[in-house]
């Protein structure tokens, strides 16, 4: 029995805004093992990266955050006083945001920035922790680690800035790391390094992983297990070859659908799309998150909340009435939706 | 306006539209106060053809030179050295407002690219207020007719970019590039900054627009999956030479140049339990202003040879393109 890092159940994340208030996060829920990585995997305001936030309790202050469980190694992350949180953050879980250049601070030095975690949470001199973030430096691939200490963030690309990154959620050897779409601002020569690095070290160190992304070429290939997210919920998780050889959900289909795929999809062919815009979480909606986007949309679909119900296999959940009636062909973006 | 009349009608289907030759482009960069300055060759001899009613990919990584090329491409930059020829014209001896007839933009961000206290309507009439285009009361209708064709409501006429998502943004960008009937569209990165069932709609909308008005399309893009769907013909870019260029099928499937091998390898496909490539490319991207001898690319070459770091490679013609690598070459005696 592997051991459980993460547990979410029934997050929910409101915020107000001058037209009444944004349901965010409606009540998600997922897990993540040690030596898991979890992928949650949705568009622009699908809540992604505010449940990343209220899992790091880093939410900005007007919103607000209620979960029936949030915990990290089985110690609730609920109800905890700040200075307890300023405890566990940097220290037992750690995050990497997606644009480096605005998360190191431009006017302290990167060793100054890396050993800051340490000397907080450790209990271990400068010397001890100017040899950790040397050792660290060179496991993410920098040469000249000692130099490097001496600089600023300006002075080094953007790839280097993400593997320092990573380098300082490491400091304190975390049991958890999330990474908010750590790699969108890279070339793809250096996003596939980072996440090579990524997932080598994720495996070495045994930690748990939960990586929010929109891209779902690096969904598929760094995923143990896939939330997809929609206006606000969990319309499909599950196993990755199961999320993405036969999707069961209508948007993960229409996701699939979307993007051009070598040798499945026709070149220069018709892309499949997904019609309309996301619904307003400002206020409730009544029925599916999805209708109104939905091919395969009938009265019943808005009729009542939708639950997130057992799929085809242990461990994949869809929030769809329609998902067993659906054909099971792979999404083929020729054609398919056209 | 002998530059917009020789092109009156649509080219025949492979007519030279966007040529450069030899083309090259050298910053000045200062190197601190009271220091000297250090030429960046930041496009460094480029050559290349549009040919009517296709699509030539540009990839390669930030900093390679593919937005500097672009910008002269459109004659928002002079080069320092080659020549550019539009439908066959130096772009030398055609005024600005000539080239915008001819060649029209359409950038990456549709955030920062629409002027925020402009109306809709407003800033897609503007190419032809600029063209002095004289006929004012047909303006809101051709506006309106433009607005249909990329799919934008004709009540979004008198509305603000605040009021549009991303996609609608792009789509007025598009709208704004065409409404003056330009012959090629230079896309820089037209789809990165919009989520991706928003993509597969604008790349949709461009494949027919394409094929409805007879346009020719420069695609800028790092996104290779996008650039193989869409391009007839890609160019690889690296630290400002374009060191492999081929028909799309030859380019996927038969690799040439190490780089373009690496960069192809990269591509994160949605393929589950393939796991994430190893590149095999050292971590640094060069610094341009300290050009590596020889083969720009051997510091990060995996399959390098003894003359790499000493001789420059030259293009070698190959079966629908070149590749520039000593790979390929006889070795020198």
């Amino acid at each position: 029995m592997s051991e459980r890092i993460l547990t979410v159940e029934d997050l929910r994340v409101s915020l107000p805004v001058p037209s009444g208030t944004l349901h965010a996060v409606q009540g998600i829920s997922f897990h993540v093992d040690r030596g898991e990585t979890v992928c949650i995997v949705g568009e622009s305001g699908c809540g992604k990266s505010l449940t990343a936030l209220s899992i790091m309790d880093l939410l900005p202050k007007r919103a607000q955050r209620t979960a029936t469980r949030l915990e990290l190694a089985g110690q609730p992350l609920t109800g905890v006083s700040e200075r307890a949180m300023s405890d566990i953050r940097g220290n037992r879980m750690a995050m990497i945001f997606q644009e480096p250049m605005t998360s190191l601070n431009p006017a302290y030095t990167i060793g100054n920035q890396l050993e800051e975690a340490m000397l907080r949470h450790k209990r271990v001199g400068r010397r001890q922790a100017r040899d950790r973030a040397i050792h660290l430096l060179e496991r993410v691939g920098i040469t000249a680690a000692d130099q490097r200490l001496r600089q600023y963030p300006h002075q080094l690309s953007g790839g280097l800035r993400q593997r320092i990154m990573i380098a300082m959620a490491l400091m304190c050897g975390p049991d958890l790391i999330i990474a908010d779409e750590p790699t969108t601002a890279l070339d793809v020569t250096i996003q596939a390094q980072i996440l090579h690095l990524l997932a080598e070290l994720q495996r070495e160190l045994h930690m748990g992983l939960v990586l929010i992304t929109h891209d779902l070429g690096i969904v598929a290939r760094i995923a143990t297990r896939v939330v997809v997210m929609y206006a606000g919920e969990v319309v499909e998780s599950g196993p990755a070859e199961q999320i993405f050889n036969a999707p069961s959900h209508p948007y993960t289909r229409g996701l699939l659908e979307c993007i051009p795929i070598p040798g499945r999809t026709e070149r220069g062919g018709k892309l499949g799309t997904i019609t309309g815009m996301v619904p307003s979480l400002v206020g409730h909606i009544q029925g599916c998150h999805f209708a109104d986007r939905c091919p395969h949309v009938i009265d019943a679909c808005r009729a009542g909340a939708v639950p997130l119900t057992e799929g085809a296999r242990p461990e994949h959940h869809v929030r769809c009435i329609r998902s067993s009636e659906l054909p099971t062909v792979l999404p083929n973006a020729a054609g398919a939706n056209a | 306006m002998t530059a917009t009349s020789s092109l009156a009608q649509t080219p025949a289907p492979g007519t030279p539209m966007l040529e450069a030759v030899d083309v090259a482009k050298t910053f000045q960069v200062s190197q601190g106060f009271m220091r000297g300055k250090k030429p960046l060759h930041a496009v460094n001899g480029v050559s290349l053809t549009v040919r009517q009613g296709e699509v030539l990919g540009l990839v390669g990584e930030s900093g390679c030179g593919k937005t500097t090329l672009a910008r002269m491409l459109l004659g928002l930059l002079d080069t320092t050295s080659g020549a550019i020829r539009i439908g066959g014209q130096p772009i030398a001896g055609l005024k600005r407002r000539d080239v915008a007839r001819l060649v029209q933009p359409v950038f990456q961000d549709p955030y920062s690219s629409l002027n925020p206290r402009k109306s809709i309507g407003t800033i897609i009439s503007l190419p032809l207020r600029v063209q002095g285009d004289g006929d004012e009361a047909s303006w809101r209708k051709r506006v309106e007719e433009i607005m249909e064709m990329v799919g934008l409501a004709r009540r979004l006429y008198d509305n603000y970019p605040s009021q549009l998502s991303g996609g609608q943004r792009q789509r007025v960008a598009i709208a704004r590039a065409l409404i003056n009937k330009p012959r090629i569209v230079i896309c820089d990165e037209p789809t990165s900054a919009l989520d991706v069932s928003v993509q597969s709609q604008i790349l949709n909308l461009l494949q027919e627009l394409r094929r409805e008005l007879g346009l020719t399309y420069l695609l800028i893009s790092h996104n290779l999956a996008v650039v193989e769907h869409m391009a007839d013909r890609v160019a690889v870019m690296y630290l400002g030479r374009i060191v492999e260029e081929a028909s799309t099928a030859t380019l996927f499937d038969t690799p040439r140049h190490p780089y373009t091998q690496a960069l192809l390898k990269s591509v994160l496909t949605p393929e589950p339990g393939l796991g994430i490539p190893d590149t095999h490319l050292g971590a640094a991207y060069p610094n341009p202003l300290q050009m590596p001898p020889g083969c720009r690319f051997h510091p990060r070459c995996a399959q390098r040879l003894s003359q790499c770091d000493k001789i420059e490679p030259h293009p070698l013609r190959q079966a629908d393109g070149f590749v520039e690598c000593h790979l390929y070459q006889e070795p020198q005696t």
